[in-house]
């Protein structure tokens, strides 16, 4: 029994992190997230020259081969330095549902450009009324010929805006919350009948709310398979984002304990007040709660158990998320006192990300209920 | 990251399921629930251990331990609490034990660590006094030489058990020079010495676990001392080290959690299962969820260990975390048993009514308010990590 990463995964682990401090203050982030974009695309070639953008592909199609422990010693370093560039978005969604498509010459081709940089993808799944359930969907596929047309709209699509190609969930048949007749298909960015809103979120990402109007498309899975499909995408980027957040929570902590050892008030360092230091102890154990917990989901899908052990573990993952994310983000302001509240500090920038990272594929009551419903069948 | 258990741990892991078919029987089982018994199964049940060489599972072999490695001890903890058998005394094979082994001399060794193995003393400890609670160190009670003896007077309060012991290990004060720590000694008393008088403390669930003992020129023998003397305080310092894989109660917690979501699956209001109600399962939902975490933190801090690293700055939250699990169980608990939670067995009648685990519920319930103030409150534990882990 060890929870040591390989000496792999530390040097990859190693190598965000160096990235991040060399390259990526707070200072470089802000100029990175103001560009058009929302990212640096510099940055991103130094991203995939790294190998980076590799990691969670099969080295049959060019790829690192990483499993979840790769990803999470990738993600945590990300969290730690609020990397905007779309990594979650495009290598894990995009490039994650191409690799679990049926094997073609273009998704082959595609997955290659994900991996040198030169292509960037995004995935639509939410709808304006679909809140946090993946198999409700509206938008609709007709057949014509060999393709189909997409009618219908997407919500919040993370880098849609820079995207190339983008994968949208459809129905082809059934209502609206059928989990049968939902499949995937793939888009130009530039297609006729698409149109984008472009949307900034409160962590400073762009997004962009999508309309489409008889849009050509191709489907890269069964009619049946799309909810599976996105399903097991939602697992795996709740374990990245999870990783990404824990990251956060540790620099947070980490930020706050700093700040109490040297802000002065009263004549004494604010860091020797019991009420103080306890409420550091507080956060501190439900950052080390948190990692074990995502830990826990990690060997659970690295050692292949079985489907509902991964789900459940999944489950309590996001739930402890939504929790520890508000609780370590709300004392971290709360003990910055006024300065917490500024925009010009650090602090608030990690609790914004915090805070989408809660509601992103469903905050911690979505999974709560997931979990129960698991848990407690009998 | 690996948390699959080797061959050897596998075949380790049935050899202990198969002793615990044969050690943990019916009869022992069915004796634990009669009140009044829990003196006489627990040396049955230690003797059985120590007869398969299993009731020291981390003394080093040379004193008669098992020498488990951490995940050994993991797996034993598990399959021990899943049958519902019982942990052992603490106070002889977790506590003072290791200090004898540790710092005692060889005549102490023989003497004391082979009748701790079998159970055949029941020891208990005397550290709180009346004036000194979390503030420890500021103990009074003393003891002052005479020849080849020391002379013992004062008082130790909260003392567990103490109406079994034939023996307690004691902090007492041989100095008041210096800082407060720097005068105690740590002393090895026999309770059958004249002088010594054992008072019951009722506690809240209504029962006599607790004892304050006083001391009256009662005379125990130099040679009882362990160590050198005013160096206790360090002694006893160590001893909160040993035992740091067991201290979160995960194993017994688990086992608890399920026998709650049993209870409200079969608990019935206005014609729906507890188990159904939404807030008693959001309730369940959080603990259990919790729980899980910790568990990966306990098997964290055994890796650690594992590597001969110590146990990493994880574990001061194990007994943080583990205990306020333990109350929430039994407040569940509690709370399902509804009504007849709040019904005293043999208080006017010992006639049964409802369901029959409101009795065992309210017991549970009140004594599992100790856990978060015996060995060091949790105000006291938030204390020190904030200065040893955080570096305030």
């Amino acid at each position: 029994m060890n929870f040591d990463f390989s000496e792999e995964q530390q040097m990859l682990k190693d190598s965000v992190a160096r990235f991040v401090q060399d390259e990526y203050d707070f200072e470089a982030r802000n100029k990175v997230v103001a560009n058009e974009a929302g990212f640096s695309d510099e940055n991103w070639q130094k991203f995939a020259e790294l190998g980076w953008l590799s990691i969670p592909f099969a080295e049959d199609l060019g790829g690192f081969g990483g499993g979840a422990t790769d990803t999470m010693a990738v993600m945590e370093e990300m969290g730690k330095g609020l990397v905007a560039e779309p990594f979650a978005a495009s290598v894990l969604m995009f490039g994650g549902l191409l690799q679990a498509s049926a094997q073609s010459e273009e998704r082959d081709a595609l997955i290659a450009a994900v991996i040198d940089g030169s292509l960037q993808g995004a995935v639509a799944y939410a709808e304006p009324q679909s809140r946090y359930e993946l198999k409700d969907v509206k938008c609709a596929a007709k057949v014509e010929g060999d393709t189909y047309r997409l009618s219908g709209e997407k919500s919040l699509v993370l880098n849609a805006v820079s995207a190339n190609k983008i994968i949208v969930s459809a129905r082809v048949s059934g209502d609206q919350n059928d989990e049968q007749g939902i499949a995937l298909f793939l888009i130009d960015a530039d297609a006729e009948g698409l149109s984008k809103t472009a949307l900034r979120t409160m962590d400073a990402q762009l997004v962009a709310n999508l309309k489409l109007e008889n849009v050509p498309a191709q489907a890269i899975c069964g009619a049946d398979e799309g909810l599976a499909m996105l399903q097991q995408m939602r697992q795996q980027l709740i374990v990245a984002l999870a990783a990404e957040a824990l990251g956060i929570m540790e620099k947070l902590n980490a930020t706050t304990l700093e700040y109490c050892k040297t802000r002065k008030q009263f004549g004494v360092a604010i860091g020797s007040f019991q009420a103080l230091q306890h409420r550091m102890v507080d956060t501190f154990m439900a950052a080390e709660q948190f990692k074990s917990i995502l830990y826990r989901a990690v060997c659970s899908i690295e050692q292949n158990e079985s489907a509902d052990s991964i789900e459940i573990n999944v489950a309590a993952l996001k739930a402890m998320l939504g929790k520890a994310a508000k609780h370590i983000g709300g004392e971290a302001v709360q003990l910055h006192g006024g300065m917490g509240m500024t925009d010009e500090l650090d602090v608030g920038h990690y609790v914004r990300r915090l805070l989408s990272i809660n509601a992103a594929f469903g905050d911690g009551d979505y999974h709560q209920q997931r979990f129960a419903n698991l848990s407690l069948a009998s | 990251m690996d948390i699959n258990f080797s061959e050897a741990e596998l075949a380790f892991r049935d050899e202990v399921r198969a002793f615990l078919k044969d050690a943990w029987n019916e009869e022992l089982a069915s004796q634990a629930k009669q009140p009044g018994s829990y003196k006489d199964v627990q040396v049955a049940w230690e003797r059985k251990l120590n007869s398969k060489g299993w009731a020291a599972p981390l003394w080093p072999v040379e004193h008669g331990g098992a020498g488990w490695t951490p995940t050994q001890s993991y797996i034993f903890e598990n399959e021990r609490a899943a049958v519902g058998a019982p942990d052992v005394s603490p106070f002889g094979l977790k506590m003072v034990g290791p200090v004898i082994y540790s710092f005692g001399n060889d005549a102490q060794k023989e003497r004391f660590l082979p009748r701790i193995l079998n159970a055949d003393d029941w020891w208990c400890q005397g550290y709180s006094e009346p004036g000194a609670g979390s503030d420890l160190a500021s103990l009074k009670t003393k003891a002052e030489r005479d020849g080849d003896h020391y002379v013992i007077n004062g008082a130790k309060i909260w003392t567990t058990l103490a109406q079994h012991a034939n023996w307690m290990f004691c902090l007492v004060r041989t100095s008041s020079e210096g800082k407060p720590q720097q005068g105690i000694s740590f002393i090895l008393i026999d309770m059958t010495s004249p002088g010594i008088t054992v008072r019951p403390i009722v506690t809240i669930d209504g029962e006599h676990h607790l004892n304050e003992v006083i001391f009256e020129e009662v005379r125990v023998p130099v040679e009882n001392l362990i160590g050198e003397e005013n160096k206790g305080w360090t002694y006893a310092k160590s001893l909160l080290a040993h035992e740091r894989t067991a201290i979160a109660g995960v194993a017994d917690s688990k086992r608890n959690l399920a026998e709650v979501k049993k209870l409200a699956a079969a608990e019935v209001n206005g014609g729906r299962a507890m188990i159904e109600d939404p807030i008693f399962r959001q309730r369940i939902c959080d603990i259990e969820i919790d729980l899980m975490a910790l568990e990966f933190t306990e098997l964290r801090v055994l890796a650690s260990m594992s590597k001969g690293n110590g146990p990493g700055v994880e574990s001061s939250l194990l007994k943080l975390k583990g205990t306020e699990i333990q109350q929430s169980i039994q407040e569940l608990k509690l709370d399902l048993a509804g009504y007849f939670g709040t019904v005293v067995q043999d208080g006017a009648s010992n006639e049964q009514v409802g369901h029959d685990f409101g009795d065992v519920a309210r017991r549970g319930f009140m004594m599992s308010r100790a856990a978060t103030i015996y060995g060091g409150s949790d105000e006291v534990q938030k204390n020190i990590t904030a200065k040893f882990v955080l570096g305030l």
